[in-house]
């Protein structure tokens, strides 16, 4: 009598190991690990993007010691920053096209504006010998290149989730399972970096 | 490469007839299935070198002097050092020395190869570079996130611009090289000496998980069928195959998610090897 049941039992814990297992195989679970990786990589560019905006009071504090009278190149910084630290980055950035290309824009004000700052600072020889301009200028070159591989790490990670959601056999498991599971909104070269930097004198 | 022989295997029992058994199919497919795990670089090389950029040098050791800047006996002591350093606290310190990047920019250059590498921890991310490329006359201090918070960009600015570059500058290479290393090492100091410790209990740790998983997922599997099959006769044959190809998937799972992840640290003379540390883009370059 207990017998069937028992070869039931077992029949079922091995379909059930052997379903889960190949289902894991074949890729049920690729777009939420995807989606894993793009936040992971985002969460690196914020906190890229913030170390900088950290950095910006000591920078134009220490810069105005020295070139008080460059006052419109370190008030465009200061701008810059409050917009970015004014701007509230929304939960659903990530697949809001206009929060996110805002969120871009400020970013690359403030990075414009930051070079042009930097380039200023070749006049004054007294403050390219500051001890702690030199470390500022260290942290501002080392941050801006975290900022380029985070932006790169986060364009890869959302290539490779978005390319799964359209393709075969991601698109079929996105309209099974993970309906709710939008595109996501990448990084663009912007408008200025494709200029050429413009120097006046 | 071994797939197509396996689904050989499995194809000429099904066209000659042989009578294979059951479990060997199934376990060979099992196996098929832990390969992208057990074959390094199957699972897609991390970082292959993209357009334009310059190859990626073997690593071969903790000093790879692709630019032949360094005399032999400064090889050897700086090799030695390094080596040590590595074994003792967990974090490694590569140099590298590069004949030419064609113009590449190193700082785009530096993490790309640190993650190539692997150098540092796997999860503690403990690696740093000291990268010289003789012919643009620039260097980089490439630092692992894990060591971010102790080699800053500040302190690897200043052993750039203070220690090494004045020995650059006169032409001294190996002076430099030697220089800004102790200076690095002086700053990193045995931060991590309690890693070594915490590496083996970790590895413990797994060794008695998947003891746990072979106890009460493997061996009543086994029971099951070895049960069955006294008694069941011919009809439970089927049934007793697709146990024995969840089996082989169940150790093919298994053997990916233990065993052959990350690599220890090679340290001595021949065997140094990267231990899967990531790199962000931390330090700071410099030219001469």
């Amino acid at each position: 009598m207990s017998e069937p049941r028992r070869v039931l039992k077992c029949a079922a814990l091995v379909a059930l190991a052997s379903v889960s297992l190949l289902l894991s195989g074949c890729g049920i679970n690729t777009i939420p690990t995807y989606k894993q990786q793009v936040n992971a990589t985002w969460s690196q560019v914020l906190n890229e993007y913030q170390r900088r905006t950290d950095l910006v009071p000591n920078l134009v504090a220490t810069v105005k010691g020295y070139a008080a009278h460059e006052a419109s190149v370190l008030e465009a910084v200061t701008e810059a920053r409050a917009k970015v630290t004014q701007t509230r980055i929304p939960a659903d950035i990530l697949t809001n096209p206009k929060a996110f290309q805002a969120f871009q824009k400020n970013q690359a004000t403030l990075g414009g504006a930051l070079s042009r700052l930097m380039m200023v600072t070749e006049n004054y020889p007294n403050l390219k010998a500051d001890q702690n301009f030199l470390t500022l200028q260290a942290q501002l070159e080392g941050t801006e290149n975290r900022i380029a591989v985070a932006r790169r790490d986060y364009i890869l990670a959302v290539q490779q989730y978005d390319t799964e959601l359209t393709t075969i056999p991601g698109r079929w498991y996105r309209s099974a399972f993970y309906g709710s599971y939008l595109p996501i909104q990448n990084f663009t070269i912007s408008q200025q970096a494709q200029q050429a930097p413009q120097v006046k004198f | 490469m071994y797939e197509p022989q396996i689904s050989d295997v499995i194809a000429r029992e099904q066209v000659s007839g042989t009578r294979w058994p059951r479990w060997l199919v199934a376990a060979l497919l099992g196996l098929a299935m832990l390969l992208p795990y057990a074959v390094p670089g199957a699972s897609a090389a991390p970082n292959p070198p993209q357009g334009g950029m310059p190859p990626f040098p073997a690593l071969t050791g903790p000093v790879v002097d692709g630019a032949h800047l360094l005399p032999a006996d400064v090889f050897s002591s700086l090799s030695q050092k390094l080596a040590a350093y590595s074994r003792e606290t967990g974090t490694q310190l590569v140099v590298v020395t590069l004949p030419t990047l064609k113009g590449y920019p190193i700082d785009d250059y530096g993490y790309q190869l640190g993650r190539h590498w692997g150098i540092g921890q796997k999860g503690k991310n403990t690696g740093a570079l000291l990268i010289v490329d003789a012919g643009e006359k620039q260097l980089r201090i490439e630092v692992g996130y894990g060591l971010e918070g102790v080699l800053t960009d500040a302190q690897s600015f200043g052993i750039i611009h203070n220690v090494i570059i004045p020995h650059f500058k006169k032409g001294d290479y190996a002076g430099g090289v030697v220089a800004g290393t102790d200076a690095i090492l002086a700053v990193l100091g045995d931060q991590h000496q309690a890693v070594k410790q915490r590496q083996v209990r970790d590895r413990s740790g797994t060794g008695f998980l998947m003891l746990l998983m072979l106890f009460f997922v493997l061996l009543p599997l086994i029971r099951a069928m070895f049960g069955r099959g006294g008694r069941g006769g011919p009809r439970s044959g089927g049934g007793s195959g697709l146990g024995w190809l969840a089996l082989g998937m169940l150790g093919g799972a298994l053997g990916g998610g233990g065993g052959f992840g990350g690599g220890g640290f090679g340290g001595g003379g021949g065997g140094f090897s990267g231990g899967g540390g990531s790199f962000g883009g931390g330090g700071a370059s410099g030219g001469w």
